[in-house]
């Protein structure tokens, strides 16, 4: 195969990838668009294989590594369970990082990539080289991390070391230090000291930066892993002249950072200060929580699954508002069933997802798709926001700070200001949580005390099993 | 040890209703107390001994035992001297005392020792007690039922109706306030097919009359007619002259009136005089549900229904007795949530508990210490809190940064500043064939960020999952390295370098699969 041949095979995988992510508009054309996917995957790595930049002794190392990449690759793809799909991608988003890294090594390491550049192009090209390996050291370790959060192999409390921010700029200045002594390196020896020491950096930048994260800020976590992974692989793109790479990491660049953009806004945080891995805005948080107005007034209603159920069963309109406490009770099936019966019985029932409900963007839609919930009742925060004063009952599962009244109602409250979802105004609302604890954030949940809420209190997964029982009894 | 609650039967003449029904008995069994019915205590209400037996009561002959063997006494209707004689020392009564009209029994009932919860005497501007507001579920009812009565003493139908015989015009109703009754009739009327005008004093009600599908009429004259805790107040003179001008031409208009004004304390209102009752078609129907208080209009003869200038004037003092079993349900309830309230602990025994507005308000009369009238509750402070928290609200905002509002100019300038001198310091140093690949970066930024809006939240998850997959692209860097053709005389670490790149085509390798193949599994869940 010629190179323009492959160049233009090169271009046909872009227009295919533009248009897998184009397809994902709406779950109609979605399956299609996956398709597009892998296609443009296919037609890219056959057009490098039988291209000129390859040659026949590779292939073999080629197919072994595909064929023992691709069934384990498979193999995870096929047991993930829905409620794990953050911690899958996290996982896979480290092996993006880390094989940027290995290939800037490996292409630092060969003459070949260097041979007939300019002394310009030679800067540049080292500059690419330090900067691809940096960003992708630092998605791998941040996505390991993540990955450890979201299995809870490590805890989900934020680690905040004192000084932090300006352990982050010490070790910024060296990484430009060495920067410069990497540029100026004779030989490849002498760079490779700066390379390793601006690696080692960046993986501890990376653990640092997530390890300061806490649970519920995961989705904007995992988005801008999501985002940094696009960038390590345009880096890299950069690095061997490849357009294809530079597209598609810019594609994949923008769709995490536009991700982390949505999560932020979704929470009310400064894009900016996130994308840095500066959570610093959190440090404020526990002096405002002293100088709230303390306990909210008013008392708590608890109920029970059975009279949970004939509520139900007498509504009219009803919104589930589902949470990381569904997912964590894996309640989502009973859900389905619940809401199976009442739809049966003619009640409207609907779902409305806040954009950071789970601990990634759309984990809630894709438990409810997996437990078979139809697509169009599942509800975005703007769109069933202004039906809740409509509504009979709205039922919050193992959510707590995105139905928050406090956000609109306390401008002092540390989350004042975020979009939350008015089940308060619904006639009667009912909380399913364990205990009277408070959510991510920290703050009193005033909804607890309302006239219209009830609380009912136990493992989702249990409660919901309960009132289904009495539902269909 | 267990109280038991008893429901002696209603001794008053012409009521059927009884102060529970046998699906609240079971009710008040699981939250731990023994009940004892009087026998044929639910008859009116179609609720026979066996039922109540099914339901877990115990059924008790005769009203001296019924009334010996109960802690606390369920009643309907104001008890009468000789019932409270049965009551035992010490009991609980819970019901319609009334204690305003009627101080004797009050004092009686002191006298007995007694606690006592007059469910009239409920605070009701607290949400929390709506559910024990018996006030209110019996009105519905009542209102529900004078429609039934007007419309069975209406020869004509309510609803509009084009046959072959002809057309016929619906019928036009007009109620005079619109408090819980007024409203259940308006909506009963309306769901006949009437055409359904209303009035009230109260302005604000105007809101509830069209929800259910009345027209509010308003009375050419300003004043505001709200007397606390959801009742009307007396009105002035020159409001009255105008009320009754609105009334007389309404009378002219309508087939059936339905009045509903009561003003606590008072006799009730006369809106409806003699020459109005003559100037109605003839035929047309008047329901005076204040009928028991004076009634509203002034030939009400109450508890009859008579015929005066072709007009039928219904004055039943007993309409929710003509829905017994309804009413006794909605009662029956109301009692069972005042109950709950009574007793949290669900082990069957009451607590009184004054600290509680709803409780305090409903007990009159405390271990025979008359506690009635209650103190205004405490009205929410929280309702004086957002207005005094407003002005914070804008600075704090601000700090924010303010979500979705355009960026200010100043903030703009900057950025286009920045990406200039960015832009401008490229171009001075970077090689040409850098720029190529900066061009195409940079436009693919963008295509990336207008498709990747359009991406509907419910698919970001699998957005990420697919752009994870694309992202493992990257192995393309590491094919080419694997074993590029070589240029002859490099001194090139080939063993290096194939191993750095194998281990990276593995590890993207699973991304790739893993990717596409997971993404393609969460999308086939996706389904209308």
């Amino acid at each position: 195969m010629s190179a323009s041949l492959a160049t233009v095979s090169y271009i046909g995988a872009i227009i295919l990838f533009i248009l897998s992510l184009g397809g994902l508009s709406n779950p109609e054309s979605s399956r299609r668009g996956n398709l597009y996917g892998m296609i443009g995957m296919a037609i890219a790595v056959l057009a490098t294989v039988f291209g000129p930049r390859v040659s026949a002794a590779g292939i073999p190392w080629i197919i072994a590594a595909m064929v023992v990449g691709g069934s384990v690759g498979l193999y995870a793809a096929r047991k993930v369970q829905m409620t794990q799909m953050p911690e899958l991608v996290a996982l896979m988003h480290s092996m993006v990082g880390l094989a940027a890294c290995l290939v800037g090594y490996a292409n630092y390491i060969d003459p070949m990539a260097a041979l007939n550049l300019t002394s310009a192009e030679k800067g540049i090209h080292e500059i690419e080289i330090y900067l691809g390996i940096l960003i992708g050291a630092v998605t791998f370790s941040g996505s390991l991390i993540a990955f450890g959060k979201l299995s809870g192999k490590i805890g989900g409390k934020p680690l905040l070391l004192p000084g932090r921010h300006f352990m982050n700029l010490l070790g910024l200045l060296v990484v430009i230090a060495f920067g410069w002594q990497f540029l100026h390196a004779e030989a490849v020896s002498a760079g490779m000291i700066g390379l390793a020491v601006m690696t080692v950096i960046a993986l501890l930048f990376g653990i640092h930066m997530v390890m300061a994260i806490g649970g519920a800020d995961m989705p904007v976590v995992v988005s801008m892993l999501n985002s940094y992974s696009g960038w390590a692989a345009a880096a890299t793109g950069f690095m061997l002249n490849n357009d294809l790479l530079i597209v598609t990491g810019a594609l994949v660049g923008s769709s995490g950072a536009i991700l982390s953009y949505i999560m932020c806004r979704a929470m009310n945080r400064n894009f900016i200060s996130v994308i840095a891995g500066g959570f610093g805005s959190g440090g404020g948080k526990p002096a405002k929580k002293a100088d709230g107005d303390g306990q909210p007034a008013g008392e708590v209603v608890s109920i029970s699954a059975v009279e949970t159920a004939e509520l139900l069963r007498e509504a009219k309109s009803v919104i589930i508002v589902p949470g990381y406490g569904m997912a964590v009770a894996q309640a989502q099936h009973t859900v389905y069933e619940i809401t199976k019966l009442l739809r049966e019985k003619g009640v409207n029932v609907r779902f409305g997802i806040h954009p950071v409900a789970g601990r990634m963007p759309g984990h809630m839609n894709v438990l409810l798709a997996e437990a078979k919930v139809p697509y169009d009742i599942v509800m975005e925060m703007d769109e069933v926001n202004p039906d809740f004063p409509d509504t009979d009952v709205a039922m919050v599962i193992g959510a707590n700070d995105i139905v928050n009244p406090a956000a609109q109602e306390e401008p002092g409250s540390p989350i004042a200001g975020m979009p939350v979802l008015e089940v308060w105004k619904a006639k009667t609302s009912i909380m399913m949580k364990r205990s009277m604890a408070t959510g991510y954030a920290g703050v009193e949940n005033p909804l607890f005390y309302k006239e219209n809420n009830r609380m009912l209190f136990g493992d989702a997964k249990k409660m919901l099993e309960e009132v289904f029982v009495a539902l269909k009894a | 040890m267990a109280l038991t609650i008893g429901i002696p039967r209603e001794t008053a003449a012409g009521e059927k209703r009884v102060a529970t029904v046998p699906e609240v008995v079971e009710k008040l069994v699981k939250l731990g107390f023994k009940v004892a019915v009087e026998s044929g205590a639910g008859d009116g209400a179609n609720c026979s001994d066996d039922t109540y037996r099914a339901a877990g009561a115990e059924i008790i002959v005769g009203a001296p035992q019924l009334w010996a063997a109960s802690d606390i006494v369920f009643k309907v209707t104001v008890p009468a001297s000789a019932e409270v004689d049965l009551m035992r020392e010490g009991g609980t009564l819970i019901g319609f005392i009334w204690p305003a009209q009627n101080p004797e029994l009050m004092k009686q009932l002191a006298a007995k020792k007694a606690t006592v919860l007059a469910i009239d005497c409920l605070p009701r501007m607290l949400s929390r007690a709506q559910k024990m507001d018996a006030l209110t579920s019996q009105a519905g009812v009542a209102g529900y039922r004078a429609v039934i009565e007007a419309a069975n003493a209406f020869g004509r139908f309510f609803n509009g109706q084009i046959t072959a015989a002809g057309k016929v015009p619906p019928a036009k109703v007009f109620i005079a306030g619109a408090g819980v009754a007024g409203l259940a009739a308006i909506g009963t009327a309306a769901g006949l097919g009437a055409i359904v005008r209303a009035n009230d004093t109260r302005a604000e009600v105007a809101d509830q009359v069209k929800s259910l599908g009345g027209e509010f009429v308003k009375v050419e004259y300003e004043e505001e007619g709200g007397g606390g805790g959801g009742y009307a107040k007396v009105m002035s003179e020159g409001f009255q002259q105008a009320q009754r001008d609105m009334y007389a031409k309404q009378a002219r208009e309508v087939d059936i009136i339905i009045t509903t004004a009561l003003i606590p304390g008072k006799p009730a209102p006369r809106l409806i005089t003699a020459e109005m009752v003559q100037s109605m078609k003839p035929g047309s129907v008047i329901v005076d549900m204040a009928a028991e208080r004076g009634g509203n209009c002034e030939l009400t003869e109450p508890g009859q229904a008579v015929v005066k200038h072709g007009v039928t004037i219904i004055g039943y003092t007993d309409l929710n007795s003509r829905l017994a079993k309804q009413s006794s349900t909605l009662y029956g309830t109301n009692l069972f949530r005042l109950t709950e309230e009574l007793c949290k602990t669900k082990d069957g025994i009451i607590n009184v508990n004054m600290e509680d507005d709803a409780i305090r308000g409903l007990t009159v009369i405390k271990d025979g210490e008359v506690t009635w009238p209650a103190p205004a509750p405490k009205l929410p402070a929280a309702a004086a809190k957002p207005a005094a928290a407003k002005p914070v609200a804008a600075p704090a905002a601000h700090g924010h940064g303010a979500g979705g509002a355009p960026a200010s100019a100043g903030k703009t300038a900057a950025i286009f500043g920045v990406a200039a001198l960015l832009f401008l310091l490229i171009g001075a140093y970077a090689p040409a064939a850098f720029l190529g690949h900066f061009t195409v970066f940079v436009l693919a930024c963008f295509v990336g960020y207008m498709v990747v809006w359009n991406v509907t939240p419910a698919l970001h998850t699998p957005l990420m999952s697919v752009t994870n997959a694309i992202s493992s692209i990257i192995a393309i860097g590491a094919l080419v390295q694997i074993a590029p053709p070589l240029a002859s005389g490099l001194d090139r670490p080939d063993e290096w370098i194939r191993w750095l790149a194998v281990v990276g085509i593995t590890l993207t390798a699973v991304n790739m699969f893993g990717g596409f193949a997971v993404t393609k599994r969460m999308l086939s869940m996706f389904r209308k």
